[in-house]
This record gives structure tokens, C-alpha cells and sequence, in this order.
């Protein structure tokens, strides 16, 4: 019996919640300890699992299956591939680098780290699972972990921004849930792997396969999100805490696009063919408008949650575009970008922390006092922009190749046209707004203000070395996303 | 006769019986608990003993001893055995009748095993008057103003629908000439469709019972009780009400309509239609309502029905399939006992803070997860399960359900019910909110006594391994409703 890689990593961080929430009187020294520990460790094994990934065969590998519910034909199933392996790194990177930047939390940090574990877990249990109930299940037990952390330890408006989150994300689930149910049924199968191989040859539907396409398409689309699902998205950004703008911009939007590819376009690629035009329509939209509702935005945090919506946008281009430079591309960017947003919601964290203001009319010559800040978040803000050299460049160019050179849609060379003015007003607001907050005249009210101590320049770097890593040699990456591309480029008949 | 088959009733009326004389003659009353909990034990052990064998029929058909009875029967004694561990606290602040109350429970819990056995007419009168008149006595028993009120609704619209649902089996009897549910099937089978269309009683009989029924399950319109009697009587009675009663419900309903008006086809896709629309109706009412109320357990009474309408999705499905398809009647089955864990559980926690509190406002649950961590953890658990969310029995439940009803053509009532717990959800977050966000009123800690803990923990132990390994009762439920004859 092989070690269960998966499994580990998965519950893991569920273990260490569980040691968290219910062993009696722990200091919260200790409480920051186990959870590194328990979140470190996913991130250790997940990186061996990247090392010892098999990059020559397009298959399902490190799987796990057990009969889980015979009556409704559920199994255990885990497996991973290239699609997703990023994206379980991606999270096991994240989840260890929130629990740094969390350090300083000490309102009720018992709970605190509970619940930040069990969303991790809930993630990296999304990514993994390929049978419909075990994916569906870790995609709804992410909800109650949202909704503490954003209630209790948020700012503003927090009560308002969690219910909200809530119900848009169960509405979103409870079309899946339908789409779901009626894949079920047309196909008698619970399995993603057993869906996409016998493909819709035997569908005994009780609604249209484009119906159930859609309900599925709409759970992704408003967890991704895309215009005009996105609304929950600025709220839920601008009033979470740090660390859980960091997890929800780096690795719970990545859900929406890693289903619409795992779920949408493999079992139903004709239908995705279909309806690609109008869907990169919806795509072009949310760059553009996106990008455009970002330009005016005065706090610093609600500009960064903005200009996720413009970003995801790419994402939904590449996959609708449906080339394989395009897929590659897009799931490159959910990577970048989870990197990316990640480290700018952090550097956003420690300006709040630090200069006690997010207004950018407020705010001005920071580099003065935080020159290490003003550093890093200029290259997180260049990688957003696309400049060559960071992860962002790497990814955004392959998405417009990819979508460019499609055959699928007719004319998409003008939306991937007008999909490139999105980078112009990007540049446009990352590089006014870092000239807000770090440059012009020094003001006084600033004076002492700290930069970041030694904690946070060590999350800071993990960070940095990432985007340069993938931005130079993207290959690392490519060559595992292209393994599980490859499959879904077959069914797509290309 | 094999008497042996109904060992189990005749233990709990025996253990019922000592009961009672034993109130007369000890003093500490704790002993009473442990009684009734033997009884409860024992006749949970001749079931487990039964269990898995042939359908068997007895006292010339009118009882039928089926796996399909024998859930259910287990079923109502795990409940009971719940309930009266989380009366302890409650009932030993009573000065008189602790006896009586804890015989009533046995009695009434006699009583719905009855109804999940019976398949004649006459008889399925005869336990759910049974089990209604215990009820109605428990509900009234705190003699407060608020508890009169609810007995004396719960009585009065109680009598009703017992008045309406003996005038359906009378024309369901008029037009049969039989009473036994195998020999009504046949009966209904040999008329002609345009026989039955030229004299619509037969069909207005259905109806009619269906309303009878739909007062126990606390379907919509015949929902007006819930909240008044809910909020009214004694916490345990409102937990027991709120699931025995309407398992109870729900097992009478299946026999009767799956076996007497199975088939012909037409009438069952009929009926199912009807549950369909109820259901629809039941669960958009109940949630909606919910909404706005303050008292905890009135929210409890609202969402009480909406999750009906949910159950009915199940029903619906049971009269759309063919009948040898089981799923909608297992899945109906696995819902019960998950709701039933689940509002326990909920019911549990409820009763040990307003032990402390005096108050079911749900404004002054504020702060209770700095006051009583595992409490609220544990309402919060089985809030997170009635709003179907994993790792909870609800989540399976509603998956289970929903998929016997997508499978037989019911895709439109699934959206409406996946959308209803959407709205359910905001105002059992509500209550969660509330838990954890509010600042408490005071720094005291919420005591709970042992029972009250044990039962708790049980509960939401149930809760969770529902919901992450239902397989082995799905299994049991599969085979209850497969076994399920007459």
C-alpha cells in the first residue's frame, strides 16, 4: 500500500483545527505553532509530490479510492493531475504563509486558527476530490469557515459582507447542487474520471445537457467571478481580515475556474464549444469593466478586490478559448494570480497595520518610512500589470496567444484585442496607486511608522521568489499544467 | 397469533404501567428516568432481535411486523430515550406527576410505534389517537398560561383533523367496502378509471386523509398549530412533537398511500402531484416566516415545517416512481432520522441554556460561545445540519432526497427546495450570528447537567456520522423500505 499522500495532505490541517479548537488551555504561542506546523508540512509534501510527479503521461496520479456510500454509488476518491497540482500548491503555499501573516492576530486566536485550518482543508479537499458528492461536499464546507472569520475578525461592514458572501456562495451551490443531481442521474455515475470518459454516449437526460452545463457554469461563475455575479466579492474582500483576503483572492476564486475546466469543458465539451463565444463575451466584459470599476476606487483594499475581477477575467478568456495554450495559460494565471493578489492583500495588510490608513487621498511618501514595503509591493504590482520577468507576464501572454490563435470562436482576435486594453487601464491603476501611497511629498502624520520586521520579510520573499521563479522559467509550471491539458484537448476533439 | 411480534409494545406499555404505580411509592424521583430508560432499552432490544426477517402480519392483518416498522420503531425509542434524558433537568423541577410525564412519553412513543405497524383503517385511528391524546396532555403540562393555551389549541384543531381524516377512511371505506390497506389496493385496482370519475368520493376520501395526516406532519395549510404549540410547551414535549410526532407521520402516510393507493399508476402520479405542491408550498412558507421571528423556539416551529416540505419532496418522489423504485422511500427514511438527530440535538442545547437563561428570546443567546462553548458548538452543528451545509447528517439527507426526486422528473421542485435552504440559511446564521458575534450579558457560565450531556453528545455524534458515513444506515433504510409489503 502506497503512503496517502493526499489524504495527508488534505486532513492535516483539519487535524491540527481539531488539536487547536479542543485541547484546553493552550497559549497562544502554541496555537500559532501547531498551526505552522500543521499547514507547513502539506506544503512539504505537496512540493515533494510537484518533485516526484510523473510529467511524461497525462493521467490521474497519487489516487485514492474507497467505497465511501455504496447506496448512491460515492466513492473516496482523490487523485490529482496537472490541472490541479498547481493549484494544491498554490494553497498548501498559501495556507502556511496566512498562519505568518496572521501572527499578530490576538482576538480570540483560538478560533481564529481553527477555522483558517478547516478552510485550507476545505480547499485542498476541492482540488483533490473526483467524485462529484466528495467535491461538492468540501466545496459547501468552506462556506461556515468564510463566514466566522470574515464576521468576527473582519472591519467595516463585516456582518453585512459574510451574510452576503454566504448566501450568493450557497446560491451559487445550490444550482451546482441541481446540475449536479441530473449528471447523476443521465449518467448513473458519481465519477469525474468515469463522466469524462464515456462522455454523454450514454445520457438518458431528464433536462438538456446544455441545462445542466449551465446550472454548473453558474455555481463557478459566481464563485470565480464573473460579471455580473461579482458583487459579493468587493464586500467580502474589503471587510475580511488579512490573511482571509489572501486565501479568498489567491486560492477560493481558483474553485470557480478550476471547476468550470475539470467539470464544464471536460464533460461537456461540445456544449462549451457551443457557447464559448458568448461566454468569452462575459469574459471581456469582466476584464474591461472590471478594470475600468478598479480605476476609481479610493481604498486601497476595495482596488485590489476590484482588480481580482479583471484577472479572473483572463482566466475565463483562456478557458472559453479553448486551445491548449489558451487552457495552459489560464491555469497558469489562477496560479500567478493567486501569488500575485496574495502578496498585494498582504503588503495592503501591513500598510493598514502600519500607517493605520487604507485611504489612498489619505495616504502618500511612505517610502520613506517603509522602503522594504514600497519594494516588494511595486514588484507584486508590476507582476499584476503583466511586466516581464514575474509569473504575471508568463501567464497573461500565453492566455492572449492561446486565445488569439484559437480556432474555436470565430473573431476572437478582436476580443483578445480589446482583452489586452484591460492591461492598459491595469497598468494605468496599479502604477497611480503606488505612486499614492509610496511616493510624493513625505507627510508628517506618517513620521515613525515601521516597516516590515523580520517575520514579514521572510513571508515577503517566499512570495517574491515565487512570481520571479515562474516568471523566468514558467516551464516549471507549463510542463505539469500541459499533462493535464492534454486529456481535455483530446475530448475537445482538437 | 405469534404474540412474540409484539413484545416490543408490550414491554413499553408494561414498563409505562410500573412506572407510574413506582411514582406512588419512592421517593427519589430519579429512579423514574432510569425505569422508563430500561423500558426503552429492552424494547429497543426485542426490535434489534426482529430485525432483518420476514414481513409478517398479525392480529388478522390489522398490525404488520416489517423491517419497515421495525425502523421506524427503533427510530421512536432512540427518540424517546433522547427526549428523556434531556427532560432530566426539566422535570425534576416539577413538585407533582414526574411519573405521570415520563409514563405519557412511553405511552405516546407506544403509541407511534403502533402507527408505523398498523395497515388497516380502524387501527391507524386507534394509535394515532393514542399518540395524540398523550401529546396533548404532555403539552399542557407546565399549567402555565402560555402551555394551557397550546394544550387547548393543539386539542381543539387536533380533534379536527382527527374528525377529518375519519370522514375520509369513511368514504375510502364507503367506496371499497374494506378497511385493510392490501384489500383496498385490490379493491381500488378492479374499478375503472371512468368508475372512479363518475363518483369522485373515492378520491375526495384521499384527499380528506390527506389532510388528516397533513396536520401531524405539520404540512402547509395545516401548519397553524406549530408555533403556538411549540413555543408553548415544555421544551422536551416540543422536541419529541417536533420529530416523533412527525416521523410518525410520515411512516403512516407511506404505508398507507404506497400500499393502498399505490397503483393504479394515475392515482399515485395524482397524489404525488399533491405532496409535490405541498411540499413547494410548505417549505416557501416555513422558511419565509421564520425569518422575522425573536423566540428561538417558534423559529424552531417555522423551520419545523419548512423541513416537511422537504419531506414531502420525498413523498412526491415515492408517488411519481414506479413501485418497485425504492430510493424515494429510503431516502425519506434516512431523512427522518437525520432531521430526527439533528432537532434533537438543536432542541438538547436549547433546553440547557434556557435552563439557565429563562428566556427562548433569541437575542439573549448573545455571547453563549464565550459562556458555553461546546453548547453553542453544538447548536451550532446541528443548525449548519438543517441547513444541509457538509459535514452534517443534512447535507446527505437533502443530496439523498433531492436525487430520488431528480430521477423521477421532479428537477423543478428540487430548484425550489435547493433555493429554500438558501433562504434558511440566513436565519439559522442568524442564530449562530448571535452565538458567537454578541457580547454577552453576563460572564456566568451555562451549567448542564449530565444526562443533558450525554444526550447532547449523542446527538451530534449521530449528526456527524450521518453526515461523513451514511452508507450503514442508508443500507438500513434501504432494506426498511424494501421489506416494506401489504
Amino acid at each position: 500500500m502506497d503512503f496517502n499522500y493526499l489524504t495527508t495532505i488534505i486532513f492535516l490541517p483539519l487535524a491540527g483545527a481539531i488539536i487547536v479548537a479542543f485541547v484546553p488551555n493552550l497559549h497562544h504561542k502554541v496555537i500559532k505553532w501547531i498551526s505552522a506546523i500543521f499547514t507547513f508540512v502539506p506544503l512539504a509534501l505537496s512540493i515533494y509530490l510537484f518533485a516526484i510527479f510523473d510529467r511524461s503521461v497525462g493521467a490521474i496520479q497519487f489516487e485514492e479510492k474507497l467505497s465511501w456510500i455504496p447506496t448512491i454509488n460515492a466513492h473516496y476518491h482523490l487523485g490529482v493531475d496537472g490541472l490541479s497540482l498547481p493549484l494544491v500548491i498554490l494553497m498548501t503555499f498559501l495556507g502556511f504563509l496566512v498562519v505568518l501573516i496572521s501572527w499578530k492576530i490576538d482576538l480570540r486566536p483560538r478560533e481564529y486558527f481553527a477555522w483558517l485550518l478547516l478552510l485550507e482543508t476545505s480547499i485542498l479537499g476541492v482540488f483533490c476530490s473526483l467524485d462529484l458528492l466528495l467535491f461538492f461536499l468540501f466545496w459547501e464546507i468552506e462556506v461556515i469557515p468564510m463566514y466566522f472569520l470574515i464576521s468576527i475578525w473582519g472591519t467595516g461592514r463585516k456582518e453585512y459582507s459574510a451574510i452576503k458572501y454566504v448566501v450568493y456562495t450557497l446560491f451559487g451551490s445550490a444550482m451546482m447542487l441541481a446540475g449536479i443531481l441530473s449528471l447523476y442521474f443521465a449518467t448513473g455515475s458519481l465519477s469525474m474520471v468515469d463522466i469524462a470518459q464515456t462522455g454523454l454516449a450514454t445520457f438518458t437526460a431528464v433536462i438538456p445537457v446544455a441545462a445542466i452545463f449551465f446550472l454548473l457554469l453558474t455555481g463557478f461563475a459566481i464563485k470565480l467571478p464573473v460579471f455580473p455575479l461579482h458583487t459579493w466579492l468587493p464586500d467580502a474582500h474589503t471587510d475580511a481580515p488579512t490573511a482571509v483576503s489572501v486565501v479568498l483572492a489567491g486560492a477560493l476564486l481558483k474553485m470557480g475556474g478550476y471547476g468550470m475546466i475539470r467539470l464544464c469543458v471536460t464533460i461537456f465539451p461540445q456544449v462549451a464549444q457551443q457557447y464559448a463565444p458568448l461566454l468569452v463575451a462575459f469574459a471581456i466584459v469582466s476584464v474591461l469593466y472590471g478594470a475600468a470599476v478598479t480605476l476609481r476606487q479610493t481604498d486601497l483594499k476595495r482596488l485590489i478586490a476590484y482588480s481580482s475581477i479583471s484577472h479572473m477575467g483572463y482566466v475565463l478568456l483562456g478557458i472559453f478559448a479553448l486551445g491548449q495554450v489558451s487552457l495552459v495559460g489560464a491555469t497558469l494565471q489562477m496560479f500567478s494570480h493567486g501569488i500575485i493578489t496574495g502578496l498585494l492583500f498582504a503588503m495592503v495588510g501591513l500598510v493598514m497595520h502600519n500607517a493605520g490608513e487604507r485611504d489612498l487621498r489619505k495616504l502618500g511618501g511612505l517610502v520613506r518610512q517603509m522602503p522594504i514595503i514600497a519594494v516588494v509591493f511595486s514588484i507584486a504590482g508590476l507582476g499584476a500589470l503583466g511586466l516581464p520577468t514575474t509569473s504575471g507576464f508568463a501567464a497573461e501572454f500565453l492566455v492572449f496567444v492561446g486565445s488569439f490563435t484559437s480556432t474555436v470562436v470565430s473573431g476572437i482576435q478582436v476580443y483578445t484585442i480589446l482583452g489586452v486594453l484591460g492591461i492598459v487601464i491595469t497598468a494605468g491603476y496599479i502604477l497611480w496607486m503606488l505612486q499614492r501611497v509610496f511616493y510624493g511629498p513625505v507627510l508628517e502624520k506618517f513620521n515613525g511608522v515601521k516597516d516590515a520586521d523580520i517575520l514579514e520579510r521572510v513571508y515577503m520573499f517566499a512570495f517574491v521568489a515565487v512570481i520571479m521563479l515562474v516568471g523566468i522559467y514558467p516551464a516549471i509550471l507549463t510542463d505539469v499544467i500541459k499533462t493535464g491539458i492534454m486529456p481535455i484537448m483530446g475530448l475537445l476533439g482538437a | 397469533m405469534n404474540l412474540e411480534l409484539f413484545l416490543p409494545e408490550l414491554t413499553l406499555a408494561a414498563f409505562a404501567i410500573i412506572v407510574i404505580l413506582l411514582d406512588l411509592v419512592i421517593q427519589r424521583k430519579g429512579w423514574l428516568v432510569v425505569v422508563s430508560l430500561a423500558g426503552v432499552v429492552v424494547a429497543a432490544g426485542f426490535t434489534i432481535i426482529m430485525w432483518g426477517g420476514s414481513s409478517q402480519a398479525i392480529f388478522n392483518n390489522m398490525l404488520a411486523v416489517d423491517n419497515f416498522a421495525l425502523f421506524f420503531k427503533l427510530l421512536f425509542l432512540a427518540i424517546a430515550a433522547l427526549v428523556i434524558l434531556a427532560s432530566v433537568d426539566y422535570v425534576s423541577k416539577f413538585t407533582r406527576f414526574q411519573g405521570e410525564y415520563h409514563a405519557l412519553v412511553l405511552l405516546s412513543a407506544l403509541g407511534m410505534m403502533l402507527m408505523a405497524a398498523t395497515a388497516e383503517l380502524i387501527s391507524i385511528y386507534i394509535a394515532l389517537e393514542l399518540t395524540s391524546i398523550s401529546l396533548y396532555v404532555l403539552v399542557g403540562f407546565l399549567k402555565d398560561p402560555k402551555s394551557t393555551e397550546a394544550s387547548l389549541k393543539y386539542l381543539l384543531l387536533g380533534a379536527v383533523a382527527s374528525a377529518v381524516l375519519l370522514f375520509g377512511m369513511a368514504l375510502v371505506f364507503g367506496f371499497t367496502g374494506k378497511t385493510q390497506l392490501g384489500e383496498i389496493a385490490q379493491a381500488i385496482q378492479a374499478l375503472s378509471l371512468s368508475g372512479v370519475l363518475a363518483s369522485p368520493g373515492l378520491i375526495l376520501g384521499i384527499v380528506l386523509m390527506i389532510a388528516g395526516f397533513g396536520f401531524k406532519i405539520a404540512a402547509v395549510p395545516f401548519h397553524m398549530w406549530v408555533p403556538d404549540v411549540y413555543e408553548g410547551a415544555p421544551t422536551p414535549i416540543t422536541a419529541y412533537l417536533s420529530v416523533a410526532s412527525k416521523a410518525a407521520g410520515f411512516a403512516i402516510i407511506l404505508r398507507v398511500f404506497y400500499s393502498a393507493f399505490g397503483l393504479p399508476q394515475w392515482l399515485s402520479l395524482d397524489w404525488g402531484m399533491l405532496f409535490a405542491v405541498l411540499a413547494a408550498i410548505g417549505m416557501t412558507l416555513g422558511n419565509v416566516v421564520a425569518i422575522p421571528q425573536t423566540n428561538i423556539k417558534r423559529m424552531l416551529g417555522y423551520s419545523s415545517i419548512a423541513q416537511a416540505g422537504y419531506l414531502m419532496v420525498g413523498l412526491a418522489t415515492v408517488g411519481f416512481s414506479p413501485a418497485a423504485d425504492i430510493v424515494g422511500r429510503s431516502s425519506l427514511l434516512f431523512f427522518l432520522a437525520s432531521y430526527a438527530l439533528t432537532n434533537l440535538g438543536a432542541f438538547t442545547a436549547i433546553i440547557a441554556i434556557s435552563n439557565k437563561l429563562d428566556s427562548d428570546l433569541i437575542q439573549d443567546y448573545s455571547g453563549m460561545g464565550k459562556r458555553a462553548p461546546l453548547l453553542a458548538l453544538a447548536l451550532t452543528l446541528c443548525l449548519i445540519s438543517l441547513i444541509g451545509l457538509p459535514p452534517a447528517a443534512g447535507f446527505m439527507a437533502k443530496f439523498y432526497i433531492f436525487s430520488g426526486a431528480v430521477q423521477h422528473g421532479l428537477l423543478w421542485l428540487v430548484v425550489i427546495a435547493v433555493i429554500n435552504s438558501v433562504i434558511s440559511a440566513y436565519y439559522y446564521l442568524r442564530v449562530v450570528k448571535v452565538m458567537w458575534l454578541g457580547e454577552p450579558a453576563s460572564e456566568e457560565k451555562v451549567p448542564s447537567s449530565g444526562a443533558l450531556r450525554l444526550a447532547l453528545s449523542l446527538s451530534c455524534l449521530g449528526v456527524l456520522l450521518l453526515g461523513i458515513i451514511p452508507g450503514y444506515i442508508m443500507k438500513l433504510a434501504e432494506v426498511a423500505a424494501k421489506m416494506f409489503v401489504f
